[in-house]
């Protein structure tokens, strides 16, 4: 079952008066779309007094088996960390290899990395608000922002063919070029994408119930997202302005002109709403991406099938949908990773739940959660 | 001080460590775009406390790289200012893997560093909560130790 | 014995009645909401989809009873029929034809308000006999929720039987003109809240969906019996469609026979597709926010309406 009450214990609460808590066990698997996550939480009434998140149980020892395997044969694994954007997974662990081994990528290449890598955004963005509202009971708004990613789904079917794990960054470039009429495709969803996000928005967050249920839950403040190092749009959320994109650029970003959305209050309206403006902006930026490419190789020439970077060590980061996402990199000079480390957002930023979800109720609780945009594949890697 | 025109934010970072903190100068190196600062493990508490007053307010991660006779413990910092991460490094001795605790300045290696604890082994004093976090609390072993096995772990073959 | 054999044969019709509003309504909102979340809804069973509902009703006749061990396995099986009997009942009220109801009682308005209240019996029971807290807090959850949005509903409908004077459905039917539309604007969409959050539904149906958290009142009821809830929720909609339709829409107007009916039946539609479209566009209101929402803002909006039709009552028709 998916809920048990585990116990009732006698506290003395702290202006002296004793509490029965309730210890209620929300266990790894439930309804809310969120992924294998326990949350022990203890309640005092209908109010939470600590919510502790037990993680773990979709640990596969990714960063164990890394050390066994070549560089190019890590790229399938790091798919399946983050899988609801493998792309810009796979992006990270590139830019760490590129960077130990000294790889210079292609212009093609890198354009391209971008294109995918913001409408992995996109689809990622669609993931977060839709579960915000499936967990809040606006099942019309998952469904339309779900509507956007499947057609963002198809693009990639038909440019890697596959769905959710595309392998398709590679060390050195990408591993094939676009294909005939993808461009104009992937431009007619850009443009037809960003009127049906604002109508999501007018319909999910203009709502007042929305506004009810998110509004002034889970308030993170600036100091602590930064001290907590939350990341991404839980960061921006709170008013932090902290972009990788702006503020540490990489690839050809700084040829590209965009905005990069904050929030004012912290609350879980907040980190919503500025995912779902950044997949609007992610939108312009695949045009203006789309504009300046130019063809040419996709893949560094001359690059050997079983690199042997440098003995040394490499971190490089990259802003995903969920945070500053980066892999950290040891070689010892042999074509294995003497180790792989993968600092990823979502674990960081899933550390705040027991911060945040005190003194509300069980029903914001998921609400909370769903705002954190935890993917499980990427917490316990 | 503030950074120069043309400088880097690793060069302004030296400037600015060198200036402020002059016992870590000779500690801290610049390998291939990347600052590293490499702090006995007896001093790495208080680096941790320079670096926080110099302007790293961001905690990247902490992990562990198991090297034989000795686990290198890695920390990434970050900050705005300086526009650039620093590893701080610290070499732990494998008979005795025990370190200070960053938690106390910045909160967020919380999760960390019971991570390093679960796959390594390496225990932090002065952490609130010191426990497995990925495995199973009644797990035996670290498994990302280079000498850890287990009935699942395969040896990979030869011919590759 | 004659009160025996016409007790039967409403029974019958109420059953018939209800079981009907479910499998046109189910298709109806699965079509509906289909069609809001750019997809088609059921297409396969029949012309439109319209065998959807059967073949889904026949599914859950074939699948096996299941008691909890936990429960009270009295309680448990007879909790579903005590939501479903007084709503079945209610449906009968309705003057479906101008002058008459299958069930015509001179306080008839008193009893729609009234009978389907019993329903927070079942809900409480069903609730409790699932043998778990959660079950249990969810019953009183739902049951607290009902009977809260009584008051608005009913003082929204008193209302017009103050203008009307007469509580026989079918007069305040008869006694409809154009300007009651504006005068009870107000009235019609409380009593639209209203007997959306006594079904349980839409934006008000945390303590079904509770069950992502926590077990609610009925999720530990399956096949059949589900079933029968749900008969109950779809024949509570059509009621309020056709109740609604029949007091503050002007009903048959006239209209003699089956045209009237058929003219209460399109205006009946069109307050199920309303209900429908609130479900499915809005997010759902936390327990507290829904209480809230039920004693601040809808009962002193009633009152001052009720106030209003009094003084209109007064003041130009007596």
């Amino acid at each position: 079952m998916a809920v048990e009450v585990e116990s009732t214990r006698p506290v003395i609460a702290e202006d002296g008066r004793r509490v029965d808590e309730l210890v209620v066990n929300i266990g790894p698997s439930h309804p809310s779309t969120h992924g294998v996550c326990r949350i022990i939480t203890h309640l005092d009434g209908e109010v939470i007094v600590k919510a502790e998140p037990v993680i773990g149980y979709l640990h596969r020892g990714i960063e164990k088996m890394a050390e066994n395997r070549t560089y190019l044969q890590v790229v399938p694994l790091t798919d399946r960390l983050d899988y609801v954007g493998s792309m810009y997974a796979n992006w990270a662990y590139c830019r760490a290899v590129e960077r130990l081994a000294e790889i210079r990528v292609p212009e093609r290449a890198e354009y391209i990395r971008v294109i995918v890598c913001e409408l992995q955004r996109i689809a990622s963005h669609m993931m977060g608000v839709g579960s915000s509202g499936a967990d809040t009971g606006a099942a019309t708004a998952f469904i339309w922002a779900f509507e956007v990613r499947e057609r963002i789904v198809d693009l990639f079917d038909e440019l890697c063919g596959s769905r959710l794990t595309y392998n398709y960054v590679r060390p050195g470039g990408v591993s094939m070029d676009l294909p005939d009429g993808w461009i104009e495709k992937c431009r007619e969803v850009v443009k037809w994408a960003p009127e049906r996000l604002l109508e999501l928005d007018a319909l999910f967050f203009g709502n007042f119930i929305a506004g009810e249920r998110m509004k002034g839950i889970g308030v993170l403040s600036e100091a602590d997202a930064i001290a907590w190092g939350a990341s991404g749009p839980t960061a921006r959320g709170s008013g932090v302005l902290f972009d990788i994109r702006k503020n540490d650029p990489y690839s050809v970003y700084p040829r590209l002109d965009f905005r990069i959305p904050v929030g004012e209050n912290g609350d879980c309206f907040d980190r919503s709403r500025v995912k779902l403006l950044e997949a609007i902006e992610s939108c312009h930026i695949i045009e203006q991406a789309l504009d300046q490419i130019e063809p040419g190789p996709v893949m560094t020439a001359g690059l050997p099938r079983l690199l042997r970077p440098r003995a040394g060590d490499a971190y490089d980061h990259i802003e995903s949908a969920r945070g500053s996402l980066g892999v950290y990199l040891v070689s010892d000079g042999s074509p294995r990773p003497y180790r792989m480390k993968v600092r990823s957002p979502a674990f960081c930023n899933l550390q705040l739940l027991g911060k945040l979800a005190p003194g509300h109720t069980v029903s914001d609780l998921v609400v909370i959660l769903g705002s954190l945009d935890p993917v499980f594949g990427e917490v316990d890697r | 001080m503030t950074r120069v025109e043309g400088e880097s934010g690793l060069e302004y970072l030296r400037r600015k460590l060198c200036s402020v903190y002059p016992d870590l100068c000779p500690l801290f190196s610049i390998e291939y775009a990347d600052g590293v600062l490499l702090v006995p493990r007896e001093a790495l508490h208080g680096a941790a406390v320079n670096l926080k007053a110099l302007g790293f307010e961001r905690f990247g991660f902490v992990t562990a790289v198991d090297r034989g006779e000795y686990f290198e413990l890695v920390c990434r910092l970050q900050s705005a200012e300086f526009g650039a991460g620093l590893f701080l490094k610290a070499e732990i001795p494998r008979d005795d893997a025990v370190s200070d605790s960053f938690t106390d300045l910045w909160p967020a290696a919380d999760w960390h560093e019971r991570e390093v604890y679960d796959l390594f082994g390496i225990e932090f004093t002065g952490h609130p909560d010191m426990r497995r976090i990925l495995l199973p609390d009644d797990w035996v072993g670290h498994p990302l130790r280079k000498d850890y096995h287990d009935d699942s772990v395969i040896p990979r073959p030869d011919y590759i | 014995m004659t009160w025996l054999l016409s007790g039967a044969l409403f029974g019958l019709a109420a059953g018939t009645a209800i079981a009907l509003a479910a499998l046109f309504g189910v298709w109806w909102e699965r079509k509906v909401a289909g069609r809001m979340q750019m997809r088609f809804g059921p297409q396969q069973a029949g012309p439109a989809g319209i065998l959807q509902t059967l073949a889904d009703t026949v599914k859950l006749v074939l699948k096996e009873d299941v008691t909890p061990n936990a429960a009270d396995p009295r309680i448990f099986r007879m909790a579903p029929l005590l939501v479903f009997t007084p709503i079945a009942l209610s449906l009968l009220l309705i003057p479906v034809v101008t002058g008459w109801a299958p069930l015509d009682s001179s306080v008839g308005i008193l009893l729609f308000l009234a009978v389907p209240s019993a329903s927070v019996i079942g809900v409480l029971l069903g609730g409790w006999s699932s043998g778990n807290t959660f079950g249990t807090l969810g019953g009183l959850r739902g049951a607290a929720q009902m009977i809260s949005y009584e008051i608005p509903r009913t003082l929204s409908v008193m209302a017009l039987v103050v203008v009307a004077g007469s509580m026989r459905p079918a007069v305040v039917m008869g006694a409809w003109r154009w300007w009651w539309l504006p005068l009870f604007a107000v009235a019609f969409v409380i009593f639209l809240i209203a007997s959306i959050a006594e079904m349980n539904r839409g934006p008000f149906d945390l303590p079904d969906a509770e069950s992502e958290l926590v077990a609610g009142y009925f999720a530990d009821y399956t096949g059949i019996r589900w079933a029968i809830f749900m008969m109950s929720e779809y024949g509570g909609m059509l009621a309020t469609g056709l109740f609604g339709a029949a007091v503050f829409l002007g009903g048959t107007n006239g209209l003699p026979g089956v045209l009237g009916a058929l003219v209460l039946l399109v205006k009946a539609i069109g307050i199920v597709t309303a209900v429908v479209w609130i479900k499915w566009t809005f997010p759902r209101f936390r327990q507290d926010q829904l209480m809230k929402l039920a004693w601040k803002v809808l009962t002193p909006i009633a009152l001052v309406q009720l106030l209003v039709a009094g003084a209109v009552a007064v003041l130009w028709l007596r």
